[in-house]
């Protein structure tokens, strides 16, 4: 089945997110659909899938004109759609999402489950899938779930598939394992649309790519195109790949961190007997496939997880056991991973979010009163310091594109006295600008003689940040290596394999 | 800051140790504790005597009879066992087990009983049936709320529908039986108006249902203000009505037919249960349907299926071609009708007419029955039964005459309430979308 | 969405995102306390007309006259619409004429009495409002109103019908027995934002049933000599007020008016000062809006809830005070809250949970109450339209887009 997407625009307000895009997919063809966080793939997807109406153009199926009215048309015309946030209901067994809106009954509206299983079983037999149709969804690895959506999408004889950023969740191998089965796919017929910004995957599996930035379409490329190239392109301007840093300068030991184990509510050790040390004047990026206990650790450090055994020590004095008030208050700067949940109240002004860990006492409290005149020349003297687009300080934070968001988090964090600072994702979901910006701020941080802590799943910010990379599994250290380790064997050791020689 | 695991072994840790939270023995501990307090401090003398049969019964069981004082310090001892047990489990990283709870829950209600009602005699199928009349309206309350939140809306507007539905029962069954009875004769056209008056009463709860399912799951208004302010607007065109219309014409509008008990033969002849259960009214009769219909649709059907996706990952739903909002928006009317249905109980079957707020609060303990019961028909209506239990034992205590004041008894159904909610639902789940607005974008 | 287009990036928060998205429950409570307290006057104008337009509907089916009239409505239509009109006019010129200014009285005092007397009403229900907006404003649902009320009013009525502490003259016993009310509602509402910090258990759930606990607990003290029983009676009542422990008039001996209502402006302005200049009112919104990030900048999410709700119960229990000790001083009485904890709930949405707007919300729904009195006694009308009005002007505001539709009002999300 041949897709095609005629002159789509996409409206919201004033926003234009789709600006008559057009792109052909062909029966066995991979079509990669390449674009910076927020170009607008996500939302043209959402049209194709009937997830949105277009305000204008048209989505041809083999020459045939096609209105979505929802999801139900669209599937019912043959597209599936393998969600980056997955699709799945998790307290439903892999048999139950597989048919969900899809099922099979026998008498009284009665549900024949026998059907769907052995319809999970013959996709899975297929296609060398283990999936027990029995499990529980959310009791399944990541990489399984995305296979569960893959098979759902199957089942339902999908002859376009969209794949929405596959691999932001995947090990290296499983992103290995996911290529293939795409090629698997190609081959039986099934035309293949891969939104990513990943460069690297592109080359490997795309027969075609269409660049799109600012929700436009600003050129086609060659799989043989280089990395430089396909940047440029994506982001509209040369893109510096690299920070530039010097050598640290290094201190003495300041966080010591041994045996730490994390564990939640049910027991579940998250973070299991993990040991280092980050020196003063250095960064310490922790690597490693999203849901490998890097959350727990940082949350750890900070003070707000629950379950905590074994010690976690700056500057000699003991964090663990106290609350994060203490922890913040000894100094630690902390720049969350998701800013929307935990870094900012988005109906507070600019001004408001940029006293959020310093309500007590301090700087911009005095006898229980907010004191409004101090804290809104900093706000002003902040937004101008660290370039945040936006018109006020009295603009609510929820206004801010996520990139100027991020700013008012790291501006916040590192206008304490820091004796530490801890940033999980600091980019994630951020615009290449202020992707610069705040790995500068990072390393200017490095180089003032603070203790750094980076966790990301981006290999290339590890790497462009990095004095020492610590790569995790499942809640334990494989290796703490250094900045310069290849990319091959830091991903080897995200899959929790050490190799040899590395400590 | 606590974990049980050892801190020392570095990587050696278990991946998953047992973390057990203390909720359950403090509050084993607590009841034992008040209990022994009041059997302490108010003596009783003499024995207590459970009736177990009626004297219309085919087999008659024998009385049994024990000493009250002695009996409520062996059900102490027993409950104090227990609580130590599950301190001791606890400590070392155990869940208290099921079979344990339940047996220091039986043991403490007969030996609450039989301190209680000392010199007395409970009659225990009077006591076990009038708990199930006083439940109807808190089990129907109960699946209709669990049926819209399992779709994701939280219904707080139960108590309203069983008002609403009560009062059009009233003027329903009022109006229908003249004519009904004129041609049927008395006791079919009775029994065929009463019918209506609940078909009456299930519609009635709908209508409350629509403006629920209009503003909450069409205009994205939080759920729990709709909820308490559908019911004070219930209340108001209730009350307002009853003074208006209902009260000034009270022989034609305020006077329904009643719903009498109908025996099953031979389910009716089981000693103890059977008068409890099969000696009913019709409307009892059709709750055990509803029951069954209920959980059987909402597990074992595509319709269960499609409702549960909506209310735990509406976009899941949403993305396959389930549509959200239409699915809450008619489980939502359907759960309406369920509650109005319960409604019928107030002015069908004890008391033949309707009354301003008769409902007194009956919708938010059906609630709480909904999230004791964690979102489970079954469990709901065991939890419904509870609070009826507890209601109707209020009622017999206060006929013997108890050292316990009415006014605690009165509120021991809160209480439970309030400790199942803090205590023991800790750990339970609610649909993971209950609560919120779907909208795209 | 890059930053070289600024315009772009202050319009709006991108409507796709690549980023995870939080999942929808952390936006709850935002979107919750977003309606609640956004919204906009014209709106609540049309929310006010569309409820009144529904009583007077509600008043027209009902009325005797009207519905003779319309069995012959095809022979003599004027019958029908003098009637209707007689209704309408009756009731809302009684409703005006008993909350505003009676224009049948002799003099001036006379005639402004009935405003006095919806200040009166308003009073308390500013107060609990208060109470009620602040615990929204910290992410709480307070339905406990009732429950707080009745304990709050149970402690202040002890203290104020005591004989030896009123030797201790008024500057001492009345802010004795205040104190003591709103110590009693703190707690009650402390105790639900405990279990909720402590447990998690639902504050709707929790604070319905403190409610009917709260009331037995009074209704127990009440029925026991020695306890709260006014002696010799057997009746579930207390002895009266001690005159030491009575709030004053405020206008003299000819109106009903007393000082409880300098009481809740007073907490208007306190509350007001609180929400926006102070630091534990900051925390407060701040977990209000998101819990998740509060904790993450430190703040005891828990401890938060405890605070604000014992601040809310506080101001509840001041309603309740405000009864004891100046509406009704013959006693406490079981129904003593008579619905205004629930009312409370209407006036903090009414006026978006903001201290001015629940100020102004408590006037118009105490001018209701009081101008609903002179309805039911002259035009014998029920004063339960009044809570139909009530809870109709809330469930509309609570949804603009109907009322725009409903007035054709431009919609904001096209600005």
């Amino acid at each position: 089945m041949q897709l095609a997407l005629r002159n789509i625009t996409k409206r919201f307000g004033a926003l234009v997110a789709n600006d008559h895009i057009s792109l052909t997919v062909e029966p066995g063809e991979v079509h990669c659909l390449l674009g910076e966080n927020g170009a607008g793939k996500s939302t043209l997807m959402n049209v194709l899938y009937g997830l949105y109406q277009a305000d204008e153009g048209e989505i041809v199926l083999d020459g045939e004109v096609q209105s979505f009215a929802g999801p139900g048309d669209a599937i019912a015309s043959g597209i599936g759609m393998v969600h980056q946030h997955f699709m799945l209901v998790p307290v439903f067994t892999v048999a139950e999402n597989v048919v969900l809106g899809n099922e099979q009954t026998g008498f009284a509206g009665k549900l024949d489950l026998e059907a769907a299983r052995e319809k999970v079983r013959e996709i899975s037999a297929r296609f060398g899938f283990h999936v027990d149709p029995d499990a529980v969804v959310e009791d399944l690895p990541v990489g399984v779930q995305q296979r569960v959506e893959i098979i759902k999408a199957l089942s339902r004889d999908a002859k376009v598939l969209v794949f929405d950023e596959p691999t932001a969740v995947l090990t290296p191998q499983e992103t290995d394992e996911l290529m293939g089965i795409m090629r698997q796919l190609k081959s039986s017929g099934v035309g293949i649309v891969f939104i990513t910004h990943k460069l690297r995957e592109v080359r490997e599996v795309a027969d075609r790519i269409t660049v799109i930035r600012l929700g436009k379409v600003v050129g086609e490329a060659e799989p043989t195109a280089s990395n430089t190239e396909l940047a440029s392109l994506m982001v509209g301007r040369a893109v510096e790949l690299t920070v530039q840093k010097d050598a640290p300068t290094l201190g003495d030991d300041a966080l010591v961190v041994s045996d730490l184990v994390v564990r939640d509510d049910t027991g579940l050790a998250h973070v299991n007997g993990m040991t280092f040390t980050v020196r003063a004047g250095e960064v310490l990026c922790v690597a490693g496939v999203q849901g490998n206990g890097q959350t727990e650790l940082t949350e750890a450090l900070m003070g707000l997880q629950e379950h905590v055994a074994g010690s976690i020590t700056l500057d000699g004095k003991e964090l663990v056991g106290r609350n994060v008030r203490q922890v913040l208050d000894s100094g630690v700067g902390f720049v969350p991973e998701d800013r929307q949940v935990d870094g900012l109240v988005s109906s507070f002004t600019i001004a408001e979010n940029l006293m959020l860990d310093r309500s007590f006492s301090g700087p911009f409290v005095s006898a229980g009163t907010v004191r409004r005149a101090d804290l809104d020349a900093f706000a002003q003297a902040k937004l101008e310091e660290y370039d945040v687009r936006a018109p006020g300080i009295t603009t609510q934070a929820g206004n801010l594109s996520g990139g100027n968001q991020q700013k008012v988090v790291v501006a916040r964090e590192l206008s304490k006295d820091l004796r530490l600072l801890v940033a999980a994702q600091p980019t994630r979901g951020v615009d290449v600008g202020s992707i610069e910006f705040i790995h500068k701020q990072i390393i200017a941080t490095r180089d003032a003689g603070v203790p750094v802590v980076v966790v990301s799943t981006e290999l290339d910010e590890v790497v462009a940040l990095a004095d020492r990379i610590m790569v995790v599994y499942r809640g334990q250290i494989v290796g703490i290596v250094p900045a310069d380790t290849p990319r091959d064997v830091l991903g080897l050791m995200m899959t929790g394999e050490r190799p040899a020689g590395v400590a | 800051m606590s974990t049980t695991a050892p801190a020392s072994a570095p990587v050696a840790s278990p991946d998953r140790v047992e973390i057990v939270p203390r909720k359950v023995p403090v509050i084993l501990t607590v009841i034992t504790v008040a209990l022994a307090l009041a059997v302490a401090l108010g003596a009783q003398d003499g024995d207590t005597t459970f009736r177990l049969a009626t004297g219309k019964d085919l087999f008659q069981l024998p009385d049994v009879v024990v000493p009250a004082e002695l009996t409520a310090w062996i059900g102490i001892v027993v409950m104090a066992l227990v609580s130590v047990d599950s301190w001791r489990r606890q400590l070392t990283g155990h869940r208290t087990p099921m079979w344990e709870t339940a047996l220091y829950a039986v043991v403490g209600l007969l030996a609450f009983l039989a301190w209680a009602a000392a010199d007395g005699t409970i009659p225990m199928v009077g006591l076990l049936s009038g708990s199930l009349a006083l439940a109807v309206p808190l089990v129907f309350g109960a699946l209709g709320g669990v049926l819209g939140e399992r779709a994701g809306v939280v219904n707080i507007a139960i108590e309203g529908q069983l008002l609403f539905g009560a009062f059009a029962a009233a003027i329903v069954g009022s109006l229908a039986a003249p004519p009904l009875v004129s041609a049927l004769g008395e006791s079919a056209g009775d029994f065929t108006g009463a019918i209506v008056a609940s078909a009456g009463a299930a519609f009635a709860g709908m209508l409350v249902a629509v403006l629920l399912a209009v503003f909450a799951v069409r205009y994205f208004v939080e759920q729990v203000i709709v909820g308490v302010v559908l019911n004070v607007l219930v209340i108001g065109v209730t009350s307002f009505m009853f003074s208006q219309v209902l009260a000034p014409n009270a022989a034609t509008l305020n006077s329904p037919p009643r719903f009498r008990a109908i025996d099953i033969p031979i389910l009716g002849d089981i000693p103890l249960i059977g008068p409890v259960l099969f000696r009913q009214t019709l409307l009892v009769y059709a709750l055990y349907v509803a029951v069954a219909l209920v959980t059987f649709a909402l597990w074992r059907t595509r319709w269960g299926l499609r409702l549960r996706a909506v209310g735990e990952h509406p976009k899941a739903a949403d993305t396959v071609g389930i549509k959200v909002n239409r699915t809450r928006f008619r489980t939502v009317l359907l759960a309406g009708a369920i509650a109005g249905l319960g409604g019928a109980s107030y002015t069908l079957v004890a008391v033949s007419q309707f009354n301003r707020e008769m409902t007194g609060g009956a919708g938010y303990i059906a609630l709480a029955a909904v999230i004791f019961g964690k979102w489970d028909p079954i469990r709901a209506t065991l939890a419904a039964l509870l609070f009826g239990f507890a209601s109707q034992l209020q009622g017999t205590l206060s006929v013997i005459g108890s050292p316990v004041p009415s006014q605690f008894m009165l509120m021991l159904p809160y209480v439970v309430t309030l400790f199942a909610v803090a205590g023991l639902v800790g750990h339970s789940r609610p649909p993971a979308a209950s609560g919120q607005p779907y909208k795209l974008g | 969405m890059s930053d070289d287009n600024a315009a772009t990036a202050q319009a709006s928060p991108p409507p796709e995102s690549e980023q995870p998205t939080p999942p929808e429950q952390h936006n709850y409570w935002h979107t919750v306390l977003r309606s609640i307290t956004q919204g906009n006057a014209l709106v609540a104008v049309g929310a006010i007309i569309l409820a009144v337009l529904v009583g007077s509907l509600m008043i027209l089916f009902t009325d005797e006259e009207v519905r003779t009239t319309f069995g012959y409505i095809g022979a003599r239509p004027s019958d029908f619409f003098a009637a209707s009109w007689n209704a309408i006019e009756g009731a809302y010129s009684a409703l005006f004429r008993g909350s505003v200014y009676n224009t049948n009285a002799d003099d001036f005092l006379s005639g402004i009495r009935p405003l006095t007397e919806t200040l009166k009403y308003a009073a308390p229900l500013i107060l609990a409002g208060l109470g009620v907006g602040l615990a929204f404003r910290a992410g709480m649902f307070n339905i406990g109103g009732q429950g707080q009320m009745l304990l709050a009013g149970g402690a202040a009525g002890w203290i104020a019908l005591s004989e030896s502490l009123s030797s201790l003259t008024i500057w001492i016993h009345l802010p004795l027995a205040i104190i003591v009310g709103a110590l009693a509602g703190a707690l009650w509402a402390g105790l639900a934002g405990l279990l909720k910090a402590r447990t998690g258990a639902h504050e709707v759930i929790v604070t319905i049933m403190l409610n009917y606990v709260g009331y037995y607990l009074l209704f127990f003290a009440l029925s026991r000599q020695g306890l709260l029983q006014q002696p010799g009676s057997s009746n579930p009542k207390s002895a009266p007020a001690q005159d030491t422990a009575i709030l004053p008039d405020l206008l003299g001996d000819r109106f009903n008016l007393h000082a409880g209502f300098l009481l809740a402006v007073a907490a208007v302005a306190f509350c007001w000062w609180l929400l926006n200049r102070s630091a534990l009112g900051y925390r407060f919104r701040a977990v209000g809006e998101n819990p998740h990030a509060a904790r993450t900048a430190g703040i005891d999410v828990g401890r938060t809830y405890v605070a604000a709700m014992l601040i809310a119960g506080a101001l509840v229990g001041l309603a309740g005070v405000n009864q004891v000790l100046g509406t009704v001083t013959s006693g406490v009485a079981l129904d003593l809250d008579s619905g205004i904890g629930f009312d409370a709930i209407t006036v903090a949405l009414l006026g978006r949970s903001r201290p001015i707007g629940i100020f102004f919300a408590g006037l118009l729904f105490g001018a209701f109450k009081s101008g609903g009195f002179l309805m039911q006694a002259s035009e014998g009308i029920p004063v339960d339209i009044v809570l139909v009005v009530q809870s109709l002007i809330v469930l509309f505001l609570a949804a603009p887009p109907l009322v725009r539709a409903v007035f054709r009002l431009p919609t904001k999300e096209a600005a």
